[in-house]
């Protein structure tokens, strides 16, 4: 059997007095790529923020590398580092130059030595293609840069397991291929295990070992991503799908 | 004596009081940002008890006019014993009323700084206070610039009221010399002037630092 890296049991989720989601269970495998698929609002966004704890949730159990995690902000702040997260929006930080976004994990919080940090991040800055741009800061980049400096960001830290949150939705096509082939490399070459929340249909197909997709908060199916797409388990994901072009 | 020459009489004194008015302005200043940034970095951490003594205090002195505070540190405090000579009571009293706009300031800039950098800094781990150190503090400073030139030119303007505890600054000067010599309508004339002399480029100055901020912090 292979490792389970993130178990998830149970999870209920409210905004105040709205539930949005339940029961979650679902787990992911060393290795694996789970894409969360759904329409707007079905709260795969929120899922995805559960399991690193910027969300939180009143119900059930996330157990990462076989500890169940004590939702304490104390706690997450250590399992985070082992987390990489890139968001939508990016989120650099304006006022640091882009070498520094990506040491402030490994210097900061990993008490990495700086030449080794930098070092390392210079060959990740090589490996998206943008080692020209160490010394810049964010507002001289596009937006299909920013979001490779926040991939590199998130794996200066050697994360055992990624999440990406939409993060082509607010690029310019052209840019989107970019940063869909970083995060397909990243799956191919280095076994990356991630949760992907895409509305990215064909980057979803090529990259996912499974799909998770939600609706209203529930998960209707998990199948294997073969037969997802070919032919789906619930009329609802066929339904879906038809709506989308691909 | 035509007007021009009453001016030209009456320079040398405005000019004491010109610099006076600098000069108490500039220390309350600085005083105020110092307590501001105490205060606000009091409620940013929310330190027990501190943090509510320093609310309690935002909120007496942005509630109450300056010339209550001034009257109650010049006739009230030496009731109780506690006597300062009207200067001191003057920079207390702006300090006093400008470090709680000063924490209103700061407080503001601290609060602006969007979520999602918040999430982005705790995503890769950062604790609490680094993600103040590193994050909140210099993107909520920038953000702060803009309030904190607006109380800057606000302080400066409030030190006029000092008049009424006979510190000699730049109104007191003209309201002292109309007093004595009843020409109203050239010494209230410089009395403008001055505070335009200090005060315009004092703003375009301020105005030009918020834009490099502002570009040196985010880009726009």
């Amino acid at each position: 059997m292979a490792d389970k890296i993130l178990q998830v049991a149970h999870l209920e989720k409210y905004y105040q007095k709205r539930h949005v989601l339940y029961d979650i269970n679902f787990s992911v495998d060393k290795g694996e790529v789970v894409t969360l698929l759904g329409p707007s609002g079905s709260g795969k966004s929120t899922l995805i923020r559960c399991l690193n704890g910027l969300e939180p949730y009143q119900n059930g159990t996330i157990t990462f590398e076989e500890e169940t995690v004590t939702p304490t902000e104390k706690n997450w702040q250590q399992i985070r580092q082992k987390i990489g997260m890139v968001f939508q929006s990016y989120d650099l930080f304006p006022n640091l130059t882009v070498i520094d976004n990506i040491l402030l994990g490994p210097t900061k919080v990993q008490k990495q030595s700086k030449d080794a940090a930098r070092a390392e991040a210079v060959k990740l800055l090589k490996r998206v293609g943008l080692e020209d741009y160490a010394d810049s800061y964010p507002r001289m980049l596009s937006g299909g840069q920013k979001q490779r400096i926040a991939i590199v960001r998130a794996l200066a830290l050697h994360p055992d397991f990624m999440l990406f949150d939409e993060v082509t939705a607010s690029l310019d096509p052209e840019m989107v291929r970019g940063v869909l082939n970083i995060i397909k490399d990243l799956a191919n070459t280095d076994n990356m295990t991630m949760i992907v929340v895409t509305h990215e249909m064909n980057f979803a197909q090529e990259i996912a070992d499974r799909v998770l997709f939600l609706e209203n908060g529930k998960i209707l199916e998990q199948t294997p991503s073969k037969q997802f797409f070919e032919k789906p388990q619930t009329d609802r994901a066929q339904e879906f799908l038809d709506s989308m072009d691909f | 004596m035509n007007s021009w020459a009453i001016i030209q009489q009456s320079l040398p004194m405005f000019e004491k009081g010109f610099v006076l008015t600098l000069w108490l302005s500039f220390i309350g200043i600085i005083g105020s940002i110092i307590v501001g940034l105490i205060c606000s970095l009091l409620q940013y951490f929310k330190i027990p008890i501190l943090h509510q003594i320093a609310t309690v205090y935002v909120e007496i002195s942005r509630n109450t006019p300056l010339l209550i505070q001034l009257f109650f540190l010049y006739y009230a405090f030496p009731v109780i014993g506690i006597k300062f000579g009207a200067q001191l009571c003057g920079i207390i009293g702006l300090i006093f009323l400008g470090g709680s706009y000063m924490a209103e300031g700061f407080t503001g800039g601290f609060n602006g700084v969007s979520k999602g950098q918040l999430e982005s800094g705790k995503a890769i781990g950062l604790s609490q206070w680094q993600l103040a150190r590193y994050v909140v503090f210099p993107q909520g400073f920038s953000l702060s610039v803009p309030a904190m030139a607006a109380n800057i030119i606000f302080l400066i303007k409030e030190t006029s009221i000092f008049t009424v505890i006979a510190i000699p600054e730049l109104t007191n000067t003209a309201l002292d010399l109309i007093g004595m010599y009843y020409r109203s309508n050239e010494y209230l004339f410089v009395l403008v002037v001055a505070y335009a002399i200090i005060l315009i480029p004092l703003s375009i100055i301020l105005t030009l630092l918020e834009k490099r901020v502002r570009y040196g912090s985010f880009g726009n």
